[in-house]
């Protein structure tokens, strides 16, 4: 008989194995789901993970592509990853980084045709004001009411994505676009562009962000009081009330900081890679990194792998789904089995596999 | 009435409406009264969905297409069981996990199934009950889902408040370590609860391929069970309001469809996400009201359970 | 000797296959391979599927001359823009991008690859000569739909499912109702906004509050078959249209007839115009005449007269014969928008924000 037994401290080799060993298992078990499709597994498993960063015909432009598309995944997770440790739940960072870019792009096409360095400085601060304001909606309901800060930030998705909706049809609609929604493309305004800073390296002021917010959430945690407070909260919350933390304060903090940054992923975007606000701009960005601060164990770092892996899943995907003509519904199973197997093997790390039966504590 | 809508009618098509989120919704209430949050409805919904239909259309039998749909949400719910309560990974990013891969899944098993009509499920003969006016039209002319959606309501509640069972779950949910002392089987109970969830979010699915919507297209649910997921906290846990929060929820989407169909000049853009507004303000309302909802939600949510000892 | 001089020749002709080789990709490309880009899944049964269809089609028609690869479920935006410059690097000749919201990210990649030729469907924008844009005259199998609607309503009341508020769905709905207004002066029309494009249970309830309003004939412009189930289970009492793609499940009621996004003969043109050289920058808006709007078969639920009337309109408009938008009409303000017997220029229809004269409620804005 199989027993667990919890580790007094989680094991450092198995940190660094498990993810490796949860990639083998799932390229085993995704192998066997492309080879039913009657797809060659081999080559399925090489275009997702060695193509993207490999491949002649590709990898000079996917490379840096993993960049694009792991900077807002890095930046939103982070910022979640502080409240998830303290045990507040903002399921809704998807609903902020919607509203980050709504007031990141609408007050850079209020000033519209201004062409001045401050403009995109403003935006960003709009951005980051949007998001933190929608966040602050479920922080201040659970503070006030004890509303459940996990449904309200959840429903309030919903509402930015019809406010996005109406955006794109009334309000920022391109009074050059000939009646068709979606407003001007910010990307294409050189005072409100967030282009690539340098070229071939997919680096813009998101990633650049990205990077600056990991390493100021890890020193956070590691030195700082607030991180010490938020740790505390999420371990022992009767300890951290003794202590001297209050509830209330951290939930509006942790809210806020996932709301800004949230909201600053979605500014990025809408300036840089998307380049518009239009009806369906948002793609699931703020769920998705939920997983990815999950996958990371709600560690900076780790989230900086995790959103890195996450990206490269997304993008090998991609080419594995036009080369080889896999369905993208097998790539999302694939995803998903991905993230399975991840969250499963974890459980290496903190704890040991005994064999035998129980026995009463020695 | 209001321009010219029927309320009868309004009520009657609400009901029909309310039935996927409310067998999801009921579902997850009991796997979260034990402890667990299954943030994988979505994914359990749209597995019901697709394993109903594939049935029902192999088979030609609407009742077998339920079964199917129910074993296939359980199925995809056993993932989420083990994965949380054996290799005990966190709940929230399983959940998410689980909507991910179901969503994949069910389009893959989907494929070859677009265009084709499942057979369809009847409304319930009641015979002349059906004829009485207004309440004929509200309460006797549906087909026999709506029907088991409301009895099942019912059981939950009844089992929940007054049995045995209903007490070792909650007795789980509140404090697993408690309830272990106690020599109860928490995982056991726990794998029990979430397979129900499944099962009931898979019917929940069926129903919307099966009845509501009856065919079959890639991503179906369309959001649904993040809706039973809002529902159940809504209800704060408490299983007739599950009946309420859904119809309140289904009526102001029938409702604003209605008076758009009837001509009445409603700003449509804000109507759209009315019912989530409403749904949060009824939420803060309730929660103020001296936190009782807020103490109603099971202790232990979320938390995974692991005997040290 | 001989043998220098067939090495000669040989060399003269391996030069003048060189040249013909150069020449032949002046005239054409002995391969192609084409790459389409998808917003949805080609399971969803309508605006997709169709374009798949299309994909299907060019390989069927060329055989072994084409390599025919898709993606499917690309977001638009950022994602779409990768998705389209990994199908240039990987050697496509050709790129057909699908929907409207692929219109930046479509000229953005074309200006990188000036050797790739794109196709950029329903979108304006042509900033580089390898941009092509096309479209389809839907409104022109709307007003099929409208004088199907006008005659068959019992109750004078039909309906319209619009997905958003944009100048392709309003010109749809004013075409639909002119000539349901014109079979039956007597007809109301209903608009219902769900503000989505795909959403089978929204979809379904708006029918179902539609249909509880009295409606009998529902016309949508959205992605699913939901509103035709809702109309099914009235058992004959409501008919509607298929919307995309045939439907042909619904056949022969509530179905009565349809309109098929038949993207087929556009692709196999272009792919064949690269293949013998013939390709040149377009900007195409066909309708029933270029075979692109479809109207699919009109059922025996609808009595032969009426039947016989909706095809010789249909044959009207595809032999350029009559415009849907002839004048006299009037906006919905009352104000005049075209003269007698004037046309609608392209360019008004394009950006249509009104409504006609005669329907109710206001444009959602």
């Amino acid at each position: 008989m199989l027993r667990l037994e919890k580790r007094p401290s989680p094991s450092r080799f198995w940190q660094g194995a498990t993810p490796v060993l949860a990639v083998v298992l799932t390229m085993i078990a995704g192998g066997i789901m492309f080879a039913l499709l009657g797809k060659n597994p081999v080559e399925a498993i090489r275009t997702i993970f060695w193509d993207p960063l490999f491949n002649a015909q590709y990898a000079s432009y996917s490379r840096p592509q993993l960049l694009v598309k792991a900077g807002p995944l890095i930046l939103i997770a982070t910022g979640l990853s502080l409240g998830f440790r303290a045990g507040i739940w903002n399921i809704g960072a998807e609903g902020q980084y919607i509203m980050g870019a709504i007031f990141g792009a609408g007050v850079g096409l209020a000033l519209y045709p201004v062409e001045t360095r401050l403009v995109f400085p403003l935006m960003i601060v709009a951005g980051i004001f949007g998001g933190w304001l929608w966040a602050m909606i479920p922080a201040i309901l659970k503070t006030r009411f004890r509303t459940n800060e996990i449904l309200v930030s959840l429903l309030l998705v919903y509402v930015a994505q019809n406010i996005l909706a109406s955006m794109a049809l009334g309000l920022m609609k391109n009074p050059e676009g000939g009646g068709f929604p979606g407003s001007r493309n910010l990307s294409q305004i050189p005072s409100m562009a967030n282009p690539e800073l340098i070229p071939g390296t997919g680096l813009h002021w998101g990633v650049v962000a990205a990077i600056i917010v990991v390493i100021a959430a890890y020193i956070m945690l590691q030195r700082h009081i607030l991180g010490f407070q938020i740790k505390l909260a999420g371990q022992a919350p009767r300890a951290a009330r003794f202590a001297g933390v209050s509830p209330e304060r951290l939930t509006v903090l942790c809210m806020g900081i996932s709301g800004g940054l949230a909201g600053l992923a979605g500014l990025f975007e809408v300036t840089g890679p998307a380049g518009q606000i239009s009806i369906d701009f948002n793609t699931g960005y703020g769920f998705t990194a939920i997983i990815v601060a999950f996958l990371g164990r709600l560690n900076p770092l780790g989230i900086l792998l995790a959103g890195l892996l996450m990206a490269l899943t997304y993008i090998g995907g991609e080419l594995a789904s036009f080369t080889l003509g896999l369905p993208s519904a097998a790539i999302q199973a694939f995803q998903g089995m991905l993230l399975f197997f991840l969250l499963a093997v974890d459980l290496l790390t903190n704890f040991r596999i005994r064999f035998g039966t129980k026995k009463e504590a020695v | 009435m209001l321009g010219g809508i029927n309320p009868a009618i309004l009520i009657a098509s609400l009901m029909v409406a309310s039935v996927p989120i409310i067998l999801a919704a009921i579902g997850e209430l009991v796997v979260e009264k034990a402890g667990v949050l299954n943030l994988g409805v979505e994914g359990m919904m749209i597995m019901g969905a697709i394993c109903g239909f594939v049935t029902a259309v192999a088979t030609g039998n609407p009742y077998l297409g339920f079964l199917g749909g129910a074993v296939g949400g359980a199925l995809l719910s056993l993932i989420f069981g083990v994965l949380t309560q054996y290799f005990l990974s966190n709940q929230v990013a399983t959940g998410l996990a689980l909507t991910l891969f179901g969503l994949g899944l069910s389009s893959m098993i989907g494929q070859g199934y677009n265009g084709i009509k499942p057979p369809p499920t009847g409304v319930v003969p009641l015979g002349p009950l059906s004829d009485i006016p207004a309440l004929g039209r509200i309460l006797f002319s549906h087909d026999w889902v709506v029907y088991a959606s409301i009895l099942i309501v019912a059981a939950v509640w009844a089992v929940l408040k007054y049995t045995r069972t209903g007490l070792i779950l909650r007795a789980v949910g509140e404090s697993h370590d408690a309830a272990h002392a106690l020599g109860y089987k928490v995982i056991r109970i726990r794998m029990l609860a979430i397979m129900f969830g499944g099962a009931m979010a898979g019917l929940g699915g069926a129903y919307i391929s099966l009845v509501r919507v009856p065919q079959w297209t890639d991503g179906i649910t369309a959001g649904a069970g993040w809706i039973a997921l809002a529902i159940v906290v809504f209800a704060s846990w408490r299983p007739w309001r599950i009946l309420l929060g859904a119809y309140l929820f289904g009526g102001i989407t029938v409702l604003q469809l209605n008076l758009q169909a009837a001509g009445a000049a409603i700003p449509v853009q804000y109507l759209s996400m009315s019912p989530y507004l409403i749904t949060i303000l009824v939420l803060v309302i309730m929660s103020s009201g001296k936190g009782r909802a807020s103490m109603n939600a099971p202790a232990a949510l979320g938390q995974n359970f692991h005997a040290s000892r | 000797m001989q043998r220098r001089s067939i090495l000669k020749g040989g060399a003269a002709l391996g030069f003048a296959t060189m040249m013909g080789g150069k020449l032949a990709f002046a005239q054409g490309l002995e391969k192609v391979k084409a790459g389409f880009i998808y917003v949805g899944p080609i399971g969803d049964g309508g605006w997709t599927f169709q374009h798949h269809q299309g994909a299907l089609a060019v390989q069927q028609e060329y055989g072994d001359k084409v390599e025919v690869v898709w993606q499917e479920n690309v977001p638009e935006g950022a994602d779409a823009e990768r998705a389209l410059t990994q199908m240039a690097l990987s050697g496509c000749n050709i790129i057909f991008t699908t929907s409207f919201g692929y219109m930046d990210a479509t000229n953005a990649v074309a200006a990188k690859f000036p050797d790739v030729k794109f196709e950029h469907a329903t979108g304006y924008k042509r900033d580089s000569a390898n941009v092509s844009t096309y479209n389809a005259r839907f409104y022109e199998g709307r007003a099929v739909q409208g004088h199907i609607a006008g005659k068959m309503t019992k109750t004078n009341k039909i309906g319209y499912i619009g997905s958003f508020p944009i100048p392709e769905v309003v010109m749809g709905i004013n075409s639909y109702y002119l000539h349901a207004k014109k079979a039956n002066p007597a007809v109301e029309l209903s608009v219902v906004w769900a503000f989505t494009w795909f959403d089978p249970a929204k979809e379904a309830d708006a029918a179902k509050a539609l249909i509880d309003q009295g409606v009998d004939v529902i016309a949508s412009h959205t992605d699913s078959t939901a509103p035709l189930a809702e109309a099914a289970k009235t058992e004959g009492k409501v008919i509607g249209f298929g919307q995309a793609s045939d439907m042909s499940e619904y056949k022969p009621s509530p179905r009565v007839s349809s309109i098929i996004d038949n993207w087929a003969p556009y692709y196999i043109k272009r792919v064949g115009a690269l293949l013998d050289g013939s390709y040149a920058q377009v900007d195409v808006w066909e309708g029933i005449g270029g075979g692109e709007v479809q109207i699919g078969e009109i059922t025996d639920a609808v009595p032969a007269d009426v039947k016989a009337e909706a095809e010789a309109l249909r044959d009207s408009i595809g032999a350029g014969t009559y415009h849907p938008f002839t004048g006299p009409i009037n906006k919905q303000d009352g104000s005049a928008w075209l003269a007698e017997g004037a046309t609608a220029p392209d360019g008004e229809l394009l950006g249509m924000n009104f409504y006609v004269e005669g329907i109710t409620g206001d444009i959602p804005s």
